[in-house]
């Protein structure tokens, strides 16, 4: 594997996490630089995701660098039947770096075996979506002043978020305590409630999101619960509204609190939230072309 | 009919020179040659399975004349086979026993569960890290999915 490449957010140690929030505050302040011209980039998209892509093309753009690629896999030879592992090396004639997503789990760390330019994985399934992790930290350290002894509070779908959980793992590192509010059918899976145990690292589960919660948090992270979770769909009727943030909801929060989500929203988080100050998830998605600019530039050893 | 074990009687033949795999599940004996390749190798091979056996019930053998594997080639058949024992034959002599002790990485042998792995929609070697060997837990590193014994399919 290429040293520079992000598959999984564990690829990062801590120190490389800072380095990367470190450079993304430099490119928040002066977003238009040249750092990347004479570079291509290829986007690779074998699963369209808009949001994701055009995210990424406007990091590299702003840099100064070019991007071929294709937006859904329909339009590229993969639908003749070509291998992924044929797509990559074919491309890594062309480019300097890959990003990619991909609907098949492991697509991206297995991309990363077959070529020497670096890989960013723009999500592959349910697995690892690592950018989006490192906007989601960003955000908690731009918005919070720091990172270490946060009060995190996660909410809605903990079993099948692929979100909530790398960014647990990345803040492993920050002595944070967690409360992970699910219903029964979406708790935090064990394997990492083993892992803040063994980090010692606290962490409280509820299936109630109530006024003793939000009152201590400093971070909400929201997330969609999906119809098509659940095998019992009377049990979804009555969980699917307990698990909705309502404006009035934040009367008695701490003024710090802000509210993430990884978007797109459906109905978890009201209308009316989005007028609050500490609603924040559409600056943390703006956040994201920072980070994104650090990333790239940081795999291809530019910075 | 059942065959019975008699003391002192070889149930198959004994070796100059070479490698035996003894005490294999006799369902899974087909399995350990086929991991091993045995298939492919020129060598004298002679296979017994089903016979009587005092700790097993039945078991397989497996004698390979000339050949003598290493660690790593024979640990492939950890998963399978975990109380086989390999006897190395020089002279007809068992010169050494070795135990079978399952890695901490292997590649191929078992199926990722996940259907939406890379390692199932592509013409590659699955590959694994022994999280745990007893009880068996091993982990897919590309689609990061956790397999557990009773959830284990070998390809």
């Amino acid at each position: 594997m290429s040293y520079s490449s992000l598959v999984s957010i564990t690829d990062y140690s801590k120190e490389q996490m800072l380095h990367i929030l470190k450079l993304a505050a430099g490119f928040e302040a002066n977003p238009n630089q040249d750092i990347l011209q004479g570079k291509v980039a290829a986007t690779l998209f074998f699963e369209p995701s808009t949001r994701t892509r055009l995210s990424f093309e406007t990091a590299i753009n702003r840099l100064g660098g070019r991007v071929i690629g294709f937006s859904d896999a329909s339009t590229s030879s993969s639908t003749k039947g070509e291998t992924l592992k044929d797509t990559i090396k074919m491309v890594s004639n062309y480019a300097d770096i890959i990003i990619m997503r991909h609907f098949l789990e492991g697509a991206a760390r297995y991309a990363t075996e077959v070529t020497d330019i670096p890989i960013i994985n723009a999500g592959d399934g349910a697995n690892q979506h690592p950018t989006q992790t490192m906007l989601d930290l960003y955000s908690i350290q731009k918005t919070q002043g720091r990172l270490d002894k946060l009060k995190i509070v996660m909410v809605g779908d903990l079993k099948y978020g692929r979100t909530v959980h790398s960014l647990l793992m990345a803040l492993m590192h920050f002595s944070p305590t967690f409360y992970f509010i699910a219903p029964e059918e979406l708790l935090m899976p064990n394997e990492y409630k083993l892992i803040c145990r063994e980090n010692n690292i606290p962490y409280y589960e509820d299936s109630v999101f109530g006024p003793e919660v939000i009152e201590q948090a400093d971070i909400i992270y929201m997330t969609r619960i999906q119809k098509e979770r659940f095998t019992d769909l009377v049990e979804y009727e009555k969980v699917k509204n307990l698990y909705i943030l309502h404006n009035y909801m934040l009367n008695d929060s701490k003024n710090n609190l802000r509210i993430l989500h990884p978007l797109p929203r459906v109905n978890e988080i009201s209308q009316d939230v989005d007028d609050n100050p500490k609603a924040y998830y559409f600056e943390q998605a703006r956040n994201g072309l920072y980070v994104r600019q650090a990333i790239i530039s940081h795999a291809l050893g530019l910075v | 009919m059942n065959t019975k074990y008699v003391k002192g009687e070889l149930q198959v033949k004994a070796l100059e020179n070479g490698t035996v795999i003894d005490h294999i599940p006799a369902n899974k004996l087909f399995k350990v040659v086929e991991i091993l390749q045995l298939e492919q190798i020129p060598n004298e091979v002679t296979i017994g399975n089903n016979l009587a056996s005092k700790r097993m019930g039945k078991k397989g053998i497996i004698k390979i004349a000339d050949r003598f594997f290493e660690e790593k080639e024979i640990n492939r058949i950890a998963l399978i086979a975990p109380n086989a024992k390999i006897n190395i034959i020089r002279d007809y002599q068992v010169t050494e026993k070795k135990i079978i002790e399952l890695p901490d990485h292997f590649k191929g042998i078992v199926k990722c569960v996940n259907p939406k792995c890379i390692t199932n929609n592509e013409a590659m070697e699955s590959r694994y890290d022994v999280l745990s060997k007893t009880p068996l837990v091993l982990k897919c590193p590309y689609c990061q999915r956790e397999i557990r014994e009773e959830e284990l399919q070998l390809l």
